[in-house]
């Protein structure tokens, strides 16, 4: 069996068994008193009156997420670049150069398209 | 290379015991720092300066009820507070803490751990959309984009670092920073990268986004007591809100030691190889750099006041990522003009 079987398969058995095991063990602990109080969302004491828990959120996150996506697998690409630069020779350089460049443009034109614009 | 059971159980218990007592002490560590830096004497009543404190806090959550309120999804909200330990235990796994002392070398260690540190924004999303309170949606909303803005400017100079190394394994990136202080890549003069005058910036960048990441003031957004109840975590009550707390302190833990190794050389003595000093490339170093930095991130904490979402996010996207692009570029070309 490969070394990183091995380790990868006690640690996944270390904690997918210890840690809900800390969550079973204080539900075993402590006290199980129910009332209606205790089952409302906690807000500080206040009865909560406006809202709702699966409310409206602004449309700006989700793009965040979106331009995060884009600029997180971007990067990844770049990984591999990395720890070969010095074998690739000038031409991976320019050729990275360009996808930083092109990265880069995309950015501007997020950022004067007016994502970060928050009034 | 081949791997014992045994040795496997006791690189994964050691490393686990490690985070275990870190993220416990670091509490007690923060409340002494906090009373230090406001003037009073911090936990003080049980044990000596307060050092039972920890333990005794941990036996408190455990008896208390575990509460799971109405209408909230049920086995969701039970899994996240282990997704918000578990990215923090498995990432010690690869922290080499020197030359000999690592659980286990992974020829991806960096990539590991980002890949599980944002594992770690995905327990954020989840508690505070099962939790069924509009506060602590408001919140996991406001922690994800923001760990998530922070985390590409924090791979983009890691990429930094790595280019100037030339490998993505930690324990050969802080062997390539032996030999001086002045071989640390947070200094402009590299070996094999010339003059980049950018080094320090990235420094910067990186624990910028470090604290970040951590979810720490002045960047608590997710946390923010005055507008948001107690942030995604409202609803999670005994050890369910303790894991929370432990993961985070165990994620601050990650961030300093990625910081000790990509930027501070990891376990190399500052004065080079000197022969006459005993304790040259020692696990000693690497733990004193290591508590440093946490403590530069306890003194900022209860130093700053809060900054806005907006301001944050915009930082972020603003700045740090253009900057830390142009970095790599310049790292790049450098890299190709000097080797």
């Amino acid at each position: 069996m490969s070394a990183e079987l091995v380790l990868s398969g006690v640690l996944f058995f270390g904690l997918v068994v210890l840690l809900p095991l800390i969550m079973l063990a204080t539900a075993f602990l402590g006290p199980r008193a129910q009332s209606a109080a205790k089952n409302e969302p906690y807000e500080s004491g206040i009865k909560p009156m406006v809202g709702r828990a699966d409310q409206k959120f602004s449309v700006k996150f989700y793009l965040l997420a979106i331009l995060f996506l884009i600029f997180d697998i971007e990067t990844v690409f770049m990984l591999p670049w990395a720890v070969s630069l010095r074998e690739l020779g000038l031409s991976g350089f320019i050729e990275m150069s360009v996808f930083i460049l092109l990265l880069f443009t995309g950015l501007i034109y997020v950022l004067s398209k007016g994502v970060l614009n928050w009034r | 290379m081949e791997l014992s059971l045994l040795n496997a159980f006791i690189a994964v218990f050691i490393a686990i015991a490690f985070v275990g007592a870190n993220a416990a002490y670091l509490v007690w560590w923060e409340r002494k720092g906090a009373g230090f830096f406001q003037r009073r004497p911090g936990p003080t009543e049980n044990g000596p300066w307060g050092l039972l404190q920890p333990p005794l806090d941990g036996i408190k959550l455990m008896t208390k009820q575990l509460l799971i309120p109405g209408g909230v999804d049920k086995a969701i909200f039970m899994v996240a507070p282990v997704l918000a330990m578990f990215p923090a235990l498995v990432s010690f796994v690869t922290i080499p803490f020197s030359s000999s002392i690592q659980a286990h070398t992974i020829e991806v260690g960096v990539l590991l751990i980002f890949a599980f540190a944002a594992l770690g924004s995905m327990s954020l999303l989840v508690a505070g959309w099962s939790s069924r309170n509009k506060y602590a949606m408001i919140s996991s909303i406001r922690a994800v984009s923001q760990t998530v803005a922070y985390e590409i400017p924090l791979l983009i100079t890691t990429i930094t670092v790595v280019l100037i190394a030339g490998s993505l394994e930690l324990s050969e990136i802080a062997a390539a920073q032996m030999g001086g202080i002045w071989n640390w890549y947070i200094w402009p003069f590299q070996k094999s990268a010339g003059f980049n005058i950018f080094m320090p910036i990235s420094f910067m960048i990186m624990f910028i986004c470090s604290v970040a990441e951590t979810n720490r003031a002045p960047f608590d957004l997710g946390e923010a007591e005055s507008e948001l109840v107690a942030g995604f975590h409202t609803e999670y009550s005994s050890m369910g809100f303790g894991l929370f707390f432990m993961g985070e302190y165990a994620n601050i833990v990650i961030g300093a030691c990625l910081i000790t190794i990509l930027f501070l050389g990891g376990w190399a003595c500052p004065f080079g190889d000197l022969g006459f000093f005993p304790f040259t490339h020692h696990v000693g170093w690497f733990l004193l750099k290591l508590y440093l930095i946490i403590f530069v991130f306890v003194w900022i904490r209860w130093t700053f006041p809060r900054t806005t979402i907006y301001g944050l996010l915009n930082l972020s996207w603003q700045y740090m990522i253009p900057l830390s692009l142009f970095n790599l570029l310049l790292t790049a070309a450098l890299i190709k003009v000097f080797a």
